[in-house]
C-alpha cells in the first residue's frame, strides 16, 4: 500500500508538505551558501542538532535565522543509547518547541550504522511521551516494520552509509520495505547524486533526506536544485508506472506498411 | 559552591537557572536552548523556581547546525 498514493505532497503526522525532500543544515561552506542551497533545494523541513553551547562565541544563531521559515527536524546524532538520545530529544523539544525528532541511535563510529536494539527502545519511549519519531534505521524490513508497530511518524531506512555518497546499496530491501510499510518512508542516508534520489523515489519511497551530498558538492546550490528535481522526475515515473524490463526488443515504430525495395 | 556546567567544575554563587545562564553570557529569555540538570530536563517554565545546588550536574545546549 502506498501512504502518498498518487497525491503531489508529503504527509508526515497529519500536516503535509510540497516538497519531498529534507535536507540537512551541516558542512556548507558557509552560512550564505547553506541559506542559498536550501532554498534552491525547495525542502520544507530542515534537520538540526543540539550540541552544549559555546561560551566563548554565544551560539550560532543558527535557530533564529531559520525559525519561522522551515519546520525544524532535530535529530539525536552521536547518542549511542536509548536513554542519551532520548534526553537529547527531551533537549531539542524544549529548545525549538517542536515535538518533531530525527531519531538516531548509532551503534559504531566506523560505520554509523544504528543499534537497533537500543533505536527500538528509544522510540517506543519517545512516541509514549508524545513525540513525533522519524528513525533513522537500517534498510530491513523487519526493524522497519517494529517500528512502525511502536508508532513512529515514519520511517528512514538508509540508502548506503552516512556521508557515504554511496548511493542505493540495496533497491530490494527498500522495495520490500515499501510493500510491507504503510507508513511515509523516507531515504536517509548514502545519497550522493541526483540519479540516486530518482532512483529511491522510483522505489517508491515518500521522500530523501540528505546533507552532504549537497554540501559537499563543488557546487552546493547547483546540487540541490539537481536534487529537487531527481526527486520529482523519480516520483512522477513512479506515480506513472514504468514499463516491465524485457530482455529482448519491441519495434517502437509500427511495422506495417514498410515500403517494398 | 561548585556545579558542573557542561562538563567542567566551576563556582557559581547564585541560586536559580537564570542566574547561571545570566553569568555564563546568555540572556534567559533567549530563544534556542534547553537545560537540563542531573540528567533531567528543565522546561523553560521552570527554569526561576529551579534552585541549584552543590554538585548538581548541569547541561547547557543550544541548536547547531546538523544532517
Amino acid at each position: 500500500m502506498i501512504s502518498t498514493a498518487l497525491e503531489g505532497g508529503l504527509q508526515i503526522a497529519g500536516k503535509t508538505f510540497s516538497s519531498r525532500l529534507l535536507i540537512g543544515t551541516s558542512r556548507y561552506p558557509n552560512q550564505q551558501v547553506m541559506l542559498d542551497a536550501i532554498s534552491a533545494s525547495g525542502a520544507e523541513i530542515i534537520t538540526v542538532s543540539v550540541r552544549r553551547v559555546s561560551f566563548e562565541s554565544g551560539g550560532e544563531g543558527i535557530f533564529d535565522l531559520l525559525r519561522g521559515k522551515y519546520q525544524f527536524l532535530p535529530n539525536t546524532a552521536g547518542c549511542f543509547t536509548a536513554r542519551d538520545a532520548v534526553i537529547t530529544a527531551e533537549l531539542a523539544r524544549e529548545a525549538l518547541e517542536t515535538n518533531w525528532v530525527k531519531l538516531e541511535v548509532i551503534g559504531d563510529e566506523e560505520t554509523l550504522f544504528p543499534d537497533v536494539e537500543e533505536l527500538l527502545k528509544a522510540a517506543e519511549e519517545l512516541v509514549k511521551k508524545d513525540f513525533i519519531v522519524l528513525p533513522y534505521c537500517n534498510d530491513d524490513p523487519i526493524t522497519c516494520r517494529k517500528l512502525q508497530a511502536i508508532g513512529c511518524a515514519a520511517v528512514m531506512p538508509l540508502a548506503a552509509p552516512i556521508g557515504s555518497g554511496m548511493g542505493i546499496r540495496n533497491p530490494y530491501n527498500l522495495r520490500i520495505i515499501r510493500e510491507q510499510c504503510s507508513l511515509p518512508l523516507i531515504v536517509d542516508a548514502g545519497v550522493g547524486t541526483a540519479s540516486d534520489a530518482a532512483l529511491a523515489m522510483e522505489l517508491g519511497m515518500d521522500g530523501v533526506l540528505l546533507n552532504t551530498a549537497v554540501a559537499g558538492a563543488q557546487n552546493p546550490v547547483r546540487m540541490a536544485k539537481a536534487m529537487k528535481l531527481g526527486i520529482q522526475g523519480g516520483r512522477l515515473a513512479f506515480e506513472s508506472g514504468r514499463i516491465p524490463r524485457k530482455l529482448y526488443a519491441t519495434a517502437s515504430s509500427p511495422s506495417e506498411g514498410m515500403v517494398d525495395l | 559552591m561548585e556545579i558542573h556546567v557542561n562538563g567542567e567544575v566551576t563556582t557559581f554563587e547564585g541560586e536559580i537557572i537564570p542566574d547561571l545562564l545570566i553569568v555564563r553570557g546568555f540572556q534567559p529569555q533567549q530563544s534556542g536552548l534547553a537545560v537540563a540538570v542531573n540528567g533531567a530536563v528543565v522546561s523553560r517554565s521552570a527554569w526561576k523556581q529551579t534552585f541549584l545546588n552543590h554538585g548538581d550536574k548541569v547541561e547547557i545546549v543550544q541548536i547547531v547546525r546538523g544532517g
